[in-house]
């Protein structure tokens, strides 16, 4: 049953993210992606990660994927050329991920885990649930939750910043104003 | 499952993101292979920590997701300027920065 599960949940995760990559329209890969979040948090689940997998549901197939959606639809889709900038750019796109691919396999199942051949340690029922890990976060791990929220802090006032409507005072791009 | 399943699959999402990066052209995109990449790591770590049964990689996992979410509010803050602008959304015709 835990392998239909994985399986079901692997192909979701591939078909989205090669749907993202695919897709031509920007739309479409959005809802791609949010395909491919739903799948790896799937996977967290059977990996007993359930606050990470809610977080994922959550903050990022739904707030984060909302924001795209928003910017997508103010920008527009399309528009991207066919042609190559670099003769063959696809293929050799391809066959470097690929290269990496077999190097990040090779590295991580020849490496020394024999761990990696198991289904990991059996785990107490409580295994990352919001309680375990909220109190992980604001015991060990306090300075840095304070620290990510601050950074988050600071990215939305620099996204305000930098999407804010330029002011009539401001001159204009490319003409030297007064200093 | 084994892990090692759970390591390939991280390690074959990456590859897929790092396509996405190298051949795409269009900034919004860019930053949607960016997630995949990011995720791809998520995974790996939520797998180790797993493997090892210790809740703390989940703690990175979570650290991980929130700068996923700065990086797409300041992208997408940037794409907006860049559209103000009336530039165009094309990753190759942007280089005025390259020497």
């Amino acid at each position: 049953m835990e392998a239909v599960i994985f399986f079901l949940a692997a192909i979701g995760a591939i078909g989205g993210a090669v749907g993202v990559v695919a897709l031509q329209n920007p739309f479409y890969s959005v809802l791609a992606l949010v395909a491919h979040l739903f799948s790896l948090a799937a996977l967290f689940l059977l990996l007993t990660a359930a606050f990470v997998a809610a977080a994922q549901v959550v903050v990022y197939a739904g707030a984060v994927m909302v924001l795209y959606v928003f910017v997508v639809a103010y920008v527009g889709g399309g528009g991207e050329p066919v042609a190559d900038p670099i003769h063959g750019q696809r293929f050799l796109g391809i066959l470097v991920a690929s290269i990496l691919f077999i190097e990040l396999s090779v590295a991580v199942l020849g490496s020394a885990l024999l761990a990696l051949e198991t289904e990991g340690p059996k785990v107490p029922a409580g295994f990352g649930d919001p309680a375990a890990v909220g109190r992980l976060l604001l015991e060990k791990f306090l300075l840095p939750f304070e620290a990510s929220s601050i950074l988050l802090l600071i990215a939305a006032v620099g996204a305000i910043v930098l999407a804010q409507r330029k002011r009539e005072s401001e001159p204009q791009e490319g003409v030297s104003g007064p200093v | 499952m084994n892990i090692e399943w759970y390591i390939v699959l991280s390690a074959l999402l990456f590859g897929i993101g790092a396509v996405g990066i190298l051949v795409r052209r269009s900034p919004m995109v860019i930053l949607l292979c960016l997630e995949l990449m990011l995720n791809a790591g998520n995974l790996a770590l939520v797998a180790f920590s797993r493997e090892v049964g210790n809740q703390q990689g989940q703690v990175f996992a979570l650290v991980v997701m929130v700068i996923a979410a700065c990086e797409v509010v300041v992208g997408l803050g940037l794409i907006v300027a860049i559209f103000r602008r009336k530039l165009p959304l094309n990753v190759d015709d942007l280089r005025e920065l390259r020497g």
